[in-house]
């Protein structure tokens, strides 16, 4: 049964997560303001279950990934192909979309105590959250120039307005006005480039852009020209310098938890745009020629001012936000050597990513009291003797970010490594496995802070049944998947893009 | 490199060139006397009473920005009313859901106070 030339049981099929997302998000937004059911929870106290509502979207849209799956591997299908080919499902989409999940499910259980605390509560986080991840899915799983770009705009227009939500504090004003700005200029190199790609191929779809691309010799200006927009484009969204700028303001002045969920959900949507754009129409071994020198140099750049500026930091969002713009560049590397290993090791890079950044990104949601910010440095001196076990989850948090063994931190960078060595760009993994060491050093000041420095304030943490839950989660995660990587592997594995 | 481009080359060249040619060729012919009243943005007419770039209430924003959710609502009816027959009831409920997700954001404006001019 079809409904509809335009719109089939497939077509529904193939969109289903995104179609949950959007219904919950418009519920939140009903639910509460709704003339006959009045504010769902009209005692501020009762907004700390407003969370229920992601949770419950998230396991229907966790069902509905998990179908799509199913379906593939009973049909033994690698891809399924919606709306004429702008929506294309597969292990690579779906690997991806479980990110977003987890992402959105560990910030939603540890928003709500956080935006109390900042009285900054209400409903519309949430629901900015599940159309933010509405954005992501279309990112994920679109094959269509527009399709990715509608997705790109509605997860790019709900961070800025998520990063701007302290609406009484000016930094958060000033983050969310810079992220808008630079974002809105950034947007326009990667239309421009999407319009070059459209003048080749005629069509917004993908696989016709990239056989247009194919017939044109590697050297054509306006291929080039096409690749180096949206080039500056998916970079910024990833933040690799030098077009990072925005990611220590914006990260900063948000509310810490939209931070965690900024510096993960979006970079993982971003680099899954950047893996179906530079994997598919410029995937050719001539352009590849072009771009991977080019990239090359943003990921060295990336590599050095990330970890150079973040030793100087005393604001430990700041020195997170450094720390984010350099994996974005080991994130890079992968993509340089671009053989299975690189592109594997990309997707387990942003997996355990996803859990340690997270982590870290908790417990300074932790540190914010009231009347007390949290974010310095120096908040963090003596953590271990109040909480201990704060400081020793931040501890691995740490370890894994610099990569060291047993943590998850340290496969990631095992399989980026290991694909730079095998396809010979040895240099490249000199300078990535050098910068490791300048990043020990500015994330064992924190440590230091922890471990060693006498406390300077003893007022005890906010804590929450959620945020418990969330950094409990992160951390077994985190060391999880460093002490036992087989499962984890095999997932990202078995998610490689295929065309 | 297409020979089709050349013509886009010349006119190009042409373009930048007319405007720098007829400005210094008017600046070699005219005869130079400034005086201030030149420099308002009428010379002729009323007086400008204050600057053009005042503050005004935030509130215009909102109005504008609900301006636009019905604009688009309007843009996308017109085209479903012109192909009515053809798309039949899927276009009956595909309008549907469309109002649909257009009158969420409208109740939440409208119970969050934003058509009320306080």
């Amino acid at each position: 049964m079809n409904f509809s030339q335009y719109y089939t049981l497939t077509d529904h099929f193939t969109i289903m997560p995104a179609v949950m997302l959007a219904l919950f998000g418009c519920a939140i937004l009903l639910f509460d303001n709704l003339p006959f059911f009045g504010p769902l929870f009209p005692d501020p106290r009762q907004r700390k279950y407003m969370p229920i509502f992601v949770v419950l979207a998230e396991i229907l849209t966790g069902v509905a990934l998990y179908r799509q799956s199913s379906w593939l591997a009973s049909n033994g299908m690698t891809s399924l192909d919606g709306f004429q080919g702008s929506v294309r499902v597969d292990g690579f989409g779906i690997f991806f979309n479980w990110i977003f999940v987890v992402a959105a499910l560990v910030v939603a259980l540890a928003s709500y105590k956080y935006l109390e605390v900042a009285s900054e509560h209400h409903s519309e986080y949430y629901a900015l959250m599940l159309f933010a991840q509405c954005g992501m899915y279309f990112l994920a799983t679109g094959t269509d120039l527009v399709t990715l770009f509608i997705g790109l705009e509605l997860m790019a227009l709900c961070f800025y307005v998520m990063v701007g939500f302290l609406r009484t504090d000016k930094r958060s004003n000033e983050a969310a006005l810079k992220y808008l700005l630079l974002g809105a200029f950034s947007t326009g190199f990667l239309v421009y480039g999407f319009s070059l790609m459209y003048g080749m191929a005629g069509s917004t779809k993908l696989s016709e852009v990239t056989t247009a691309i194919q017939q044109r010799p590697a050297w054509d200006p306006v291929v080039f020209l096409a690749m180096a927009t949206t080039a500056i484009g998916l970079l910024f969204k990833i933040s690799a310098a030098p077009f990072h700028m925005w990611a220590p303001d914006a990260y900063e002045g948000a509310p810490t938890t939209v931070t965690a969920y900024l510096s993960v959900a979006s970079k993982a949507a971003s680099i899954a745009f950047l893996l179906r754009i530079f994997l598919g129409p410029f995937g050719s071994d001539d352009l590849r020629k072009e771009w991977v020198p080019m990239l090359a140099v943003v990921a060295v750049l990336t590599l050095t001012l990330g970890n150079l500026a973040a030793i100087n930091q005393t604001n430990i969002k700041r020195l997170l936000a450094y720390s984010s713009i350099s994996h974005a560049g080991y994130m890079l590397l992968g993509l340089i050597a671009g053989n299975d290993t690189g592109i594997n090791g990309i997707m387990v890079y942003i997996m355990v990513y996803t859990f340690m950044n997270l982590g870290a990104f908790l417990v300074v949601v932790a540190m914010r009291r009231q009347n007390i910010i949290g974010e310095d440095l120096d908040d963090f001196n003596g953590l271990v003797h109040r909480h201990p076990g704060y400081a020793v989850l931040m501890l691995i948090f740490l370890l894994s970010l610099a990569g060291i063994p047993p943590t998850a931190g340290f496969l990631g960078k095992y399989y980026i490594f290991l694909s730079l060595i095998q396809t010979g760009h040895y240099y490249l993994a000199v300078i990535g496995v050098l910068y490791v060491a300048v990043a020990i050093y500015y994330y064992f000041k924190i440590v230091r802070s922890m471990f060693i420095r006498e406390e300077t304030e003893r007022a005890p943490l906010s804590m929450s049944f959620g945020l418990r839950l969330a950094l409990g989660f992160t951390g077994a995660l985190t060391l999880g998947i460093g002490l036992y990587p087989e499962p984890f592997l095999v997932i990202a594995k078995n998610s490689l893009l295929l065309h | 490199m297409p020979s089709g481009y050349v013509p886009i080359l010349i006119f190009l060249v042409i373009a930048i060139l007319f405007p720098i040619v007829t400005i210094i060729a008017a600046k070699l012919i005219r005869p130079s006397a400034p005086f201030l009243v030149k420099l308002e943005a009428y010379e002729c007419g009323i007086k400008a009473a204050s600057d053009s770039r005042g503050r005004y209430t935030v509130r215009f924003y909102i109005v504008a920005i609900l301006f636009v959710i019905f604009d688009v609502e309007t843009i996308f009816l017109f085209p479903w009313a012109v192909r009515y027959r053809d798309l039949g009831w899927f276009g009956v409920a595909e309008v549907g859901v469309f109002l649909a997700i257009l009158v969420v954001g409208y109740i939440w404006a409208y119970k969050k106070g934003a058509l009320e001019w306080v």
